[in-house]
Protein backbone atom coordinates (compact mmCIF):
# COMPACT_ATOMS: atom_id res chain seq x y z
CA UNK A 1 0.00 0.00 0.00
CA UNK A 2 1.22 3.43 -0.83
CA UNK A 3 1.57 6.24 2.04
CA UNK A 4 -1.54 8.62 1.81
CA UNK A 5 -0.57 11.98 0.71
CA UNK A 6 -1.34 14.27 3.60
CA UNK A 7 -3.24 17.51 3.60
CA UNK A 8 -1.95 20.13 6.62
CA UNK A 9 -3.85 22.79 7.48
CA UNK A 10 -1.48 25.38 9.31
CA UNK A 11 -2.52 27.74 11.56
CA UNK A 12 -0.44 30.82 12.00
CA UNK A 13 -0.71 32.57 15.27
CA UNK A 14 0.39 35.79 16.88
CA UNK A 15 0.95 33.63 19.68
CA UNK A 16 -2.87 32.81 21.07
CA UNK A 17 -5.02 34.19 18.45
CA UNK A 18 -4.88 32.84 14.33
CA UNK A 19 -3.96 35.27 12.14
CA UNK A 20 -3.99 36.23 8.08
CA UNK A 21 -1.68 38.75 6.70
CA UNK A 22 1.32 39.11 4.18
CA UNK A 23 4.90 39.64 5.77
CA UNK A 24 3.10 40.70 9.02
CA UNK A 25 1.33 43.65 7.66
CA UNK A 26 -2.52 44.16 8.08
CA UNK A 27 -2.45 41.27 10.36
CA UNK A 28 -6.08 40.14 10.51
CA UNK A 29 -7.74 38.05 13.35
CA UNK A 30 -8.83 34.21 11.48
CA UNK A 31 -10.01 32.02 13.88
CA UNK A 32 -9.22 30.25 17.46
CA UNK A 33 -6.32 28.28 17.34
CA UNK A 34 -8.06 25.49 19.63
CA UNK A 35 -11.63 25.51 17.69
CA UNK A 36 -9.76 25.06 14.60
CA UNK A 37 -7.84 22.08 15.77
CA UNK A 38 -10.49 20.64 17.02
CA UNK A 39 -12.00 21.25 13.78
CA UNK A 40 -9.49 19.63 11.76
CA UNK A 41 -9.05 16.92 13.56
CA UNK A 42 -12.53 15.70 13.39
CA UNK A 43 -12.87 16.71 9.69
CA UNK A 44 -10.08 14.46 8.55
CA UNK A 45 -6.99 16.84 8.61
CA UNK A 46 -3.55 14.24 8.70
CA UNK A 47 -1.61 16.59 10.73
CA UNK A 48 -1.23 20.09 11.76
CA UNK A 49 1.00 22.49 11.96
CA UNK A 50 0.89 25.75 14.36
CA UNK A 51 3.75 28.45 13.83
CA UNK A 52 4.40 31.43 15.83
CA UNK A 53 4.87 34.14 13.19
CA UNK A 54 5.30 37.07 16.06
CA UNK A 55 7.95 34.77 17.41
CA UNK A 56 8.58 37.49 20.09
CA UNK A 57 10.71 36.17 23.34
CA UNK A 58 7.83 37.67 25.59
CA UNK A 59 5.09 36.33 23.90
CA UNK A 60 7.07 32.63 24.32
CA UNK A 61 5.02 31.08 27.18
CA UNK A 62 1.45 32.44 25.64
CA UNK A 63 2.93 30.13 22.63
CA UNK A 64 3.62 27.46 24.71
CA UNK A 65 0.40 27.35 26.12
CA UNK A 66 -1.23 27.47 22.55
CA UNK A 67 0.33 24.30 22.11
CA UNK A 68 -0.79 22.55 25.04
CA UNK A 69 -4.21 23.42 24.36
CA UNK A 70 -4.08 22.80 20.44
CA UNK A 71 -2.51 19.55 21.51
CA UNK A 72 -4.97 18.25 24.08
CA UNK A 73 -7.73 18.32 20.98
CA UNK A 74 -5.89 16.54 18.57
CA UNK A 75 -5.51 12.80 18.14
CA UNK A 76 -3.46 13.40 14.83
CA UNK A 77 0.71 14.27 14.90
CA UNK A 78 1.07 18.03 15.55
CA UNK A 79 3.97 20.25 14.50
CA UNK A 80 4.99 23.51 16.00
CA UNK A 81 7.25 26.22 15.45
CA UNK A 82 8.74 29.70 14.70
CA UNK A 83 11.06 31.56 16.64
CA UNK A 84 13.15 28.11 17.86
CA UNK A 85 16.44 29.00 18.06
CA UNK A 86 18.06 26.67 20.25
CA UNK A 87 17.71 22.97 21.50
CA UNK A 88 15.82 24.58 24.90
CA UNK A 89 13.61 26.54 22.74
CA UNK A 90 13.18 23.04 20.83
CA UNK A 91 12.70 21.10 24.46
CA UNK A 92 9.91 23.42 25.44
CA UNK A 93 7.38 22.97 22.36
CA UNK A 94 7.94 19.04 22.60
CA UNK A 95 7.29 19.39 26.06
CA UNK A 96 4.39 21.16 25.73
CA UNK A 97 2.80 18.83 23.12
CA UNK A 98 4.19 18.61 19.63
CA UNK A 99 5.49 15.78 18.01
CA UNK A 100 7.61 17.23 15.76
CA UNK A 101 9.60 20.82 15.21
CA UNK A 102 10.16 23.35 12.59
CA UNK A 103 12.82 25.62 12.00
CA UNK A 104 13.60 27.94 9.42
CA UNK A 105 15.78 31.57 9.96
CA UNK A 106 17.99 29.54 13.11
CA UNK A 107 18.51 26.65 10.78
CA UNK A 108 19.91 28.92 7.76
CA UNK A 109 21.75 31.06 10.37
CA UNK A 110 23.40 28.15 12.15
CA UNK A 111 22.67 24.75 10.28
CA UNK A 112 24.06 22.66 13.19
CA UNK A 113 21.05 23.56 14.86
CA UNK A 114 19.73 20.83 12.59
CA UNK A 115 21.87 17.85 13.97
CA UNK A 116 21.31 19.08 17.61
CA UNK A 117 17.69 18.20 17.26
CA UNK A 118 17.66 15.41 15.71
CA UNK A 119 20.27 13.79 18.13
CA UNK A 120 17.64 15.05 21.11
CA UNK A 121 14.19 14.28 19.20
CA UNK A 122 15.10 11.74 15.96
CA UNK A 123 15.28 13.03 12.37
CA UNK A 124 11.41 11.79 12.36
CA UNK A 125 10.52 15.20 14.61
CA UNK A 126 12.68 17.51 13.16
CA UNK A 127 11.04 19.39 9.84
CA UNK A 128 13.15 21.88 8.40
CA UNK A 129 11.32 24.50 6.73
CA UNK A 130 12.66 26.31 3.63
CA UNK A 131 10.91 29.53 2.07
CA UNK A 132 12.12 29.53 -1.54
CA UNK A 133 12.27 32.71 -4.15
CA UNK A 134 12.54 31.63 -7.64
CA UNK A 135 15.49 33.17 -9.49
CA UNK A 136 15.35 32.26 -13.17
CA UNK A 137 15.89 28.35 -13.30
CA UNK A 138 16.80 27.71 -9.89
CA UNK A 139 15.34 29.03 -5.70
CA UNK A 140 16.88 31.45 -3.63
CA UNK A 141 16.27 30.82 0.15
CA UNK A 142 14.68 33.61 1.76
CA UNK A 143 14.54 34.52 5.43
CA UNK A 144 12.50 36.62 8.59
CA UNK A 145 9.57 35.49 6.56
CA UNK A 146 10.63 35.48 2.73
CA UNK A 147 11.42 39.18 3.22
CA UNK A 148 15.79 38.35 3.43
CA UNK A 149 17.80 36.30 0.97
CA UNK A 150 20.14 33.82 2.64
CA UNK A 151 21.79 33.78 -0.76
CA UNK A 152 21.68 30.06 -1.02
CA UNK A 153 19.86 27.85 -3.36
CA UNK A 154 16.86 26.06 -2.04
CA UNK A 155 17.50 22.39 -3.42
CA UNK A 156 21.47 22.58 -1.94
CA UNK A 157 20.07 23.54 1.12
CA UNK A 158 17.13 21.20 1.55
CA UNK A 159 19.86 18.18 1.20
CA UNK A 160 22.18 19.76 3.33
CA UNK A 161 19.81 19.74 5.95
CA UNK A 162 18.48 16.50 5.29
CA UNK A 163 22.35 15.33 5.59
CA UNK A 164 22.30 17.45 9.00
CA UNK A 165 18.98 14.81 10.17
CA UNK A 166 15.51 16.95 8.95
CA UNK A 167 13.36 14.21 8.36
CA UNK A 168 10.75 16.23 6.19
CA UNK A 169 10.91 19.74 4.44
CA UNK A 170 8.45 22.23 4.11
CA UNK A 171 8.93 24.09 1.49
CA UNK A 172 6.85 27.14 0.67
CA UNK A 173 7.35 29.17 -2.53
CA UNK A 174 6.90 33.02 -1.42
CA UNK A 175 6.13 33.96 -4.71
CA UNK A 176 2.90 32.08 -4.65
CA UNK A 177 1.98 32.47 -1.39
CA UNK A 178 -0.95 34.17 -0.73
CA UNK A 179 -1.66 34.37 -4.33
CA UNK A 180 -4.18 31.41 -4.27
CA UNK A 181 -2.31 30.56 -8.10
CA UNK A 182 -1.77 27.33 -7.14
CA UNK A 183 1.20 25.61 -5.33
CA UNK A 184 4.78 26.06 -7.23
CA UNK A 185 4.99 22.32 -8.46
CA UNK A 186 8.26 22.80 -9.94
CA UNK A 187 10.00 24.08 -6.83
CA UNK A 188 7.72 21.12 -5.01
CA UNK A 189 8.84 17.91 -7.56
CA UNK A 190 12.85 19.63 -7.52
CA UNK A 191 12.70 19.81 -3.51
CA UNK A 192 11.72 16.05 -3.55
CA UNK A 193 14.27 15.11 -6.63
CA UNK A 194 17.36 16.04 -4.84
CA UNK A 195 16.01 14.32 -1.00
CA UNK A 196 15.51 11.36 0.52
CA UNK A 197 12.65 12.44 2.87
CA UNK A 198 9.02 13.08 2.75
CA UNK A 199 8.45 16.76 1.09
CA UNK A 200 5.43 19.20 2.40
CA UNK A 201 4.59 22.08 -0.22
CA UNK A 202 3.22 25.08 0.57
CA UNK A 203 2.25 28.17 -1.04
CA UNK A 204 -0.68 29.36 -3.13
CA UNK A 205 -3.08 26.42 -2.66
CA UNK A 206 -6.67 27.32 -3.14
CA UNK A 207 -8.55 24.64 -5.51
CA UNK A 208 -8.90 20.97 -5.39
CA UNK A 209 -7.19 20.99 -8.95
CA UNK A 210 -4.06 22.79 -7.02
CA UNK A 211 -3.83 20.00 -4.49
CA UNK A 212 -4.03 17.03 -6.88
CA UNK A 213 -1.61 18.42 -9.35
CA UNK A 214 0.98 19.10 -6.43
CA UNK A 215 0.87 15.16 -5.46
CA UNK A 216 1.37 14.52 -9.20
CA UNK A 217 3.78 16.86 -11.34
CA UNK A 218 4.67 18.30 -7.72
CA UNK A 219 5.24 14.82 -6.68
CA UNK A 220 5.01 16.08 -2.88
CA UNK A 221 4.19 13.86 -0.24
CA UNK A 222 1.93 16.31 1.58
CA UNK A 223 0.16 19.27 1.40
CA UNK A 224 -0.01 22.99 3.60
CA UNK A 225 -2.75 25.57 3.55
CA UNK A 226 -4.29 27.98 5.78
CA UNK A 227 -6.81 30.34 5.05
CA UNK A 228 -8.57 28.29 2.23
CA UNK A 229 -9.08 25.76 5.40
CA UNK A 230 -10.14 28.41 8.16
CA UNK A 231 -12.29 30.25 6.03
CA UNK A 232 -14.43 27.20 5.22
CA UNK A 233 -13.16 28.03 1.24
CA UNK A 234 -12.38 24.21 0.60
CA UNK A 235 -13.81 21.19 3.46
CA UNK A 236 -10.68 19.15 3.71
CA UNK A 237 -13.40 16.19 3.67
CA UNK A 238 -14.66 17.45 -0.20
CA UNK A 239 -10.84 18.06 -1.10
CA UNK A 240 -9.88 14.41 -0.23
CA UNK A 241 -12.83 13.14 -1.76
CA UNK A 242 -11.32 14.71 -4.73
CA UNK A 243 -8.70 13.34 -4.80
CA UNK A 244 -9.83 9.75 -4.04
CA UNK A 245 -11.41 10.58 -7.14
CA UNK A 246 -8.40 11.47 -9.56
CA UNK A 247 -6.80 7.95 -7.76
CA UNK A 248 -4.23 9.74 -5.49
CA UNK A 249 -4.09 7.74 -2.33
CA UNK A 250 -5.52 9.84 0.79
CA UNK A 251 -7.04 8.66 4.01
CA UNK A 252 -10.65 9.11 4.30
CA UNK A 253 -12.66 9.24 7.49
CA UNK A 254 -13.79 5.93 8.11
CA UNK B 1 -8.57 -0.93 35.50
CA UNK B 2 -5.37 1.58 35.61
CA UNK B 3 -3.16 1.90 33.27
CA UNK B 4 0.80 2.55 33.90
CA UNK B 5 2.76 4.16 31.51
CA UNK B 6 6.58 4.06 31.89
CA UNK B 7 7.99 7.06 31.44
CA UNK B 8 11.53 7.53 30.16
CA UNK B 9 10.88 10.89 28.57
CA UNK B 10 8.96 10.17 25.67
CA UNK B 11 7.59 12.61 23.08
CA UNK B 12 4.46 10.92 23.16
CA UNK B 13 3.59 10.11 26.67
CA UNK B 14 1.12 13.04 27.19
CA UNK B 15 -1.05 11.92 23.68
CA UNK B 16 -0.90 8.64 24.95
CA UNK B 17 -2.29 9.60 28.13
CA UNK B 18 -4.55 11.37 26.42
CA UNK B 19 -5.95 8.84 24.59
CA UNK B 20 -7.06 6.50 27.77
CA UNK B 21 -8.76 9.58 29.00
CA UNK B 22 -11.04 9.89 26.36
CA UNK B 23 -11.84 5.70 27.62
CA UNK B 24 -12.61 7.19 30.76
CA UNK B 25 -9.70 4.98 31.74
CA UNK B 26 -7.27 6.59 35.18
CA UNK B 27 -3.38 6.52 33.87
CA UNK B 28 -0.03 6.94 36.34
CA UNK B 29 2.98 7.67 34.88
CA UNK B 30 5.67 4.69 36.28
CA UNK B 31 9.64 5.84 36.81
CA UNK B 32 10.48 3.19 39.54
CA UNK B 33 11.11 -0.79 39.47
CA UNK B 34 8.12 -0.96 41.68
CA UNK B 35 5.73 1.12 39.97
CA UNK B 36 6.61 -1.11 37.29
CA UNK B 37 6.13 -4.65 39.31
CA UNK B 38 2.43 -3.51 41.02
CA UNK B 39 0.78 -2.14 37.39
CA UNK B 40 -2.31 -3.78 36.43
CA UNK B 41 -1.39 -2.92 32.91
CA UNK B 42 1.95 -1.55 31.28
CA UNK B 43 2.39 0.87 28.26
CA UNK B 44 5.49 0.98 27.09
CA UNK B 45 5.54 4.88 24.50
CA UNK B 46 8.20 5.80 22.56
CA UNK B 47 9.66 7.46 19.28
CA UNK B 48 12.83 8.43 18.84
CA UNK B 49 16.14 6.61 19.23
CA UNK B 50 15.78 3.56 20.53
CA UNK B 51 19.41 4.12 22.32
CA UNK B 52 17.09 6.81 24.11
CA UNK B 53 14.43 4.05 25.46
CA UNK B 54 17.01 1.57 26.26
CA UNK B 55 19.55 3.47 28.04
CA UNK B 56 16.72 4.66 30.03
CA UNK B 57 15.34 1.28 31.35
CA UNK B 58 19.01 0.39 32.36
CA UNK B 59 19.49 3.75 34.08
CA UNK B 60 16.27 3.73 35.82
CA UNK B 61 16.59 -0.25 36.89
CA UNK B 62 13.24 -0.89 35.07
CA UNK B 63 14.21 -3.68 32.35
CA UNK B 64 14.15 -6.45 34.86
CA UNK B 65 11.49 -5.53 36.44
CA UNK B 66 9.50 -4.77 32.64
CA UNK B 67 10.93 -8.57 31.94
CA UNK B 68 9.30 -10.15 34.77
CA UNK B 69 5.99 -8.43 34.46
CA UNK B 70 5.55 -9.44 31.29
CA UNK B 71 6.44 -12.89 32.21
CA UNK B 72 4.28 -13.08 34.91
CA UNK B 73 1.26 -12.36 32.71
CA UNK B 74 1.01 -8.26 33.41
CA UNK B 75 -0.95 -6.96 29.70
CA UNK B 76 1.35 -4.82 28.22
CA UNK B 77 1.17 -2.28 25.07
CA UNK B 78 4.37 -1.34 23.33
CA UNK B 79 3.95 1.57 21.02
CA UNK B 80 6.63 2.54 18.33
CA UNK B 81 10.10 2.04 20.09
CA UNK B 82 8.01 -0.06 22.87
CA UNK B 83 7.71 -2.63 20.12
CA UNK B 84 11.39 -2.82 18.56
CA UNK B 85 12.99 -2.88 21.59
CA UNK B 86 10.94 -6.69 22.53
CA UNK B 87 13.62 -7.89 20.42
CA UNK B 88 16.70 -8.83 20.83
CA UNK B 89 18.63 -5.84 18.94
CA UNK B 90 18.48 -3.11 16.78
CA UNK B 91 20.75 -2.14 14.17
CA UNK B 92 19.78 1.53 15.00
CA UNK B 93 22.02 0.61 18.33
CA UNK B 94 24.16 -2.16 17.53
CA UNK B 95 25.98 -1.67 21.36
CA UNK B 96 22.71 -2.23 23.24
CA UNK B 97 21.01 -5.54 24.25
CA UNK B 98 16.82 -5.28 23.60
CA UNK B 99 14.05 -7.00 26.21
CA UNK B 100 14.81 -10.08 23.66
CA UNK B 101 11.21 -11.23 24.42
CA UNK B 102 11.06 -12.03 20.59
CA UNK B 103 13.58 -13.36 18.50
CA UNK B 104 15.72 -11.56 15.48
CA UNK B 105 16.60 -8.08 15.43
CA UNK B 106 14.92 -5.01 14.20
CA UNK B 107 16.99 -3.51 10.83
CA UNK B 108 16.56 -0.28 9.09
CA UNK B 109 14.26 -0.26 6.34
CA UNK B 110 15.53 0.31 2.62
CA UNK B 111 16.47 2.85 1.49
CA UNK B 112 15.05 2.61 -2.35
CA UNK B 113 12.26 4.48 -0.24
CA UNK B 114 11.57 8.06 1.61
CA UNK B 115 12.69 7.74 5.23
CA UNK B 116 11.48 8.29 7.45
CA UNK B 117 8.26 6.33 6.65
CA UNK B 118 6.35 8.99 8.05
CA UNK B 119 2.35 9.31 7.23
CA UNK B 120 -0.89 7.20 6.94
CA UNK B 121 -0.53 3.52 6.26
CA UNK B 122 -2.46 0.70 5.60
CA UNK B 123 -2.00 -2.30 7.23
CA UNK B 124 -1.65 -6.63 5.89
CA UNK B 125 -3.39 -8.88 7.98
CA UNK B 126 -1.65 -11.92 8.61
CA UNK B 127 -3.74 -13.34 11.66
CA UNK B 128 -6.63 -12.83 13.44
CA UNK B 129 -6.06 -9.72 15.27
CA UNK B 130 -7.42 -8.67 18.62
CA UNK B 131 -5.98 -5.46 18.85
CA UNK B 132 -7.63 -4.87 15.00
CA UNK B 133 -10.86 -6.13 16.22
CA UNK B 134 -13.96 -4.08 14.66
CA UNK B 135 -11.56 -2.12 12.49
CA UNK B 136 -11.71 -2.11 8.84
CA UNK B 137 -9.53 -4.09 6.66
CA UNK B 138 -8.33 -0.69 4.98
CA UNK B 139 -8.06 1.01 8.03
CA UNK B 140 -5.15 4.02 8.40
CA UNK B 141 -2.84 4.48 10.98
CA UNK B 142 0.38 6.41 11.20
CA UNK B 143 3.98 5.64 11.26
CA UNK B 144 6.99 7.49 11.52
CA UNK B 145 10.29 5.28 11.81
CA UNK B 146 13.13 4.68 10.36
CA UNK B 147 13.34 1.04 11.56
CA UNK B 148 11.46 -1.59 11.72
CA UNK B 149 11.23 -5.40 13.09
CA UNK B 150 11.06 -8.11 10.76
CA UNK B 151 7.29 -9.10 9.29
CA UNK B 152 8.24 -13.21 9.65
CA UNK B 153 8.36 -12.41 13.47
CA UNK B 154 5.38 -15.51 14.09
CA UNK B 155 3.78 -13.03 16.77
CA UNK B 156 3.06 -10.47 13.67
CA UNK B 157 -0.89 -10.18 13.35
CA UNK B 158 -0.42 -7.80 10.51
CA UNK B 159 2.61 -6.12 8.45
CA UNK B 160 2.82 -3.09 6.54
CA UNK B 161 4.91 -2.66 3.61
CA UNK B 162 7.50 0.41 2.97
CA UNK B 163 10.46 -0.53 0.99
CA UNK B 164 10.41 -3.63 2.85
CA UNK B 165 7.21 -5.74 4.58
CA UNK B 166 7.68 -5.43 8.45
CA UNK B 167 5.59 -5.87 11.56
CA UNK B 168 3.24 -3.65 12.24
CA UNK B 169 1.27 -5.53 15.11
CA UNK B 170 2.64 -8.33 17.23
CA UNK B 171 0.26 -10.19 19.51
CA UNK B 172 1.33 -13.12 21.80
CA UNK B 173 -0.63 -13.90 25.19
CA UNK B 174 -0.31 -10.47 27.37
CA UNK B 175 1.75 -8.71 25.04
CA UNK B 176 0.79 -6.62 22.40
CA UNK B 177 2.90 -3.70 20.88
CA UNK B 178 1.99 -2.07 17.68
CA UNK B 179 4.74 -0.24 14.91
CA UNK B 180 2.60 2.81 14.30
CA UNK B 181 0.71 5.55 16.68
CA UNK B 182 -2.50 4.63 17.84
CA UNK B 183 -2.57 8.20 20.32
CA UNK B 184 -1.79 9.63 16.72
CA UNK B 185 -3.88 7.67 14.50
CA UNK B 186 -7.53 9.46 14.79
CA UNK B 187 -10.69 7.15 15.34
CA UNK B 188 -8.68 3.83 14.03
CA UNK B 189 -5.90 4.33 16.99
CA UNK B 190 -8.39 4.98 19.70
CA UNK B 191 -9.84 1.69 18.62
CA UNK B 192 -6.16 0.06 19.16
CA UNK B 193 -6.49 1.25 22.85
CA UNK B 194 -10.02 0.18 23.36
CA UNK B 195 -9.60 -3.67 22.65
CA UNK B 196 -6.25 -3.41 24.57
CA UNK B 197 -8.99 -2.24 27.13
CA UNK B 198 -11.01 -4.89 26.49
CA UNK B 199 -7.92 -7.66 26.56
CA UNK B 200 -5.99 -6.56 29.33
CA UNK B 201 -9.70 -6.70 31.34
CA UNK B 202 -10.34 -10.16 30.31
CA UNK B 203 -6.48 -11.46 30.80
Amino acid sequence: MPLARRIIPCLDTDGSRVVKGINFVGLQYAGDPVELAARYNAEGADELVVLDIAASRDRRPTFLETIRRVAAELAIPLTAGGGIRTLEDARAVVRAGADKITVNTAAVERPQLIAELANEFGSQAVVLAIDAKRESDSWDVRVRGGRESANRNATQWAQEGVTLGAGEILITSVDRDGTQCGFDVQLTSAIAQSVSVPVIASGGAKTPAHFAEVFTTGAADAALAASIFHQRTQPIGALKEFLASQGIPVRLNQ
Amino acid sequence: MKVTILDYGAGNLPSVERAFERLATPTERATTPESISSAEAIVLPGVGHVAALIRALDKFNLREPLCESVRRGTPFLGICLGLQVLFASSEEAPEFSGLSLFEGSVRALPNSVKLPHMGWNQLQRTSNSRLLRGLAENAWFYFAHSYAAPDASTAATATCTHGAQFAAVIERENISAVQFHPEKSGPSGATVFKNFLEMAQCL
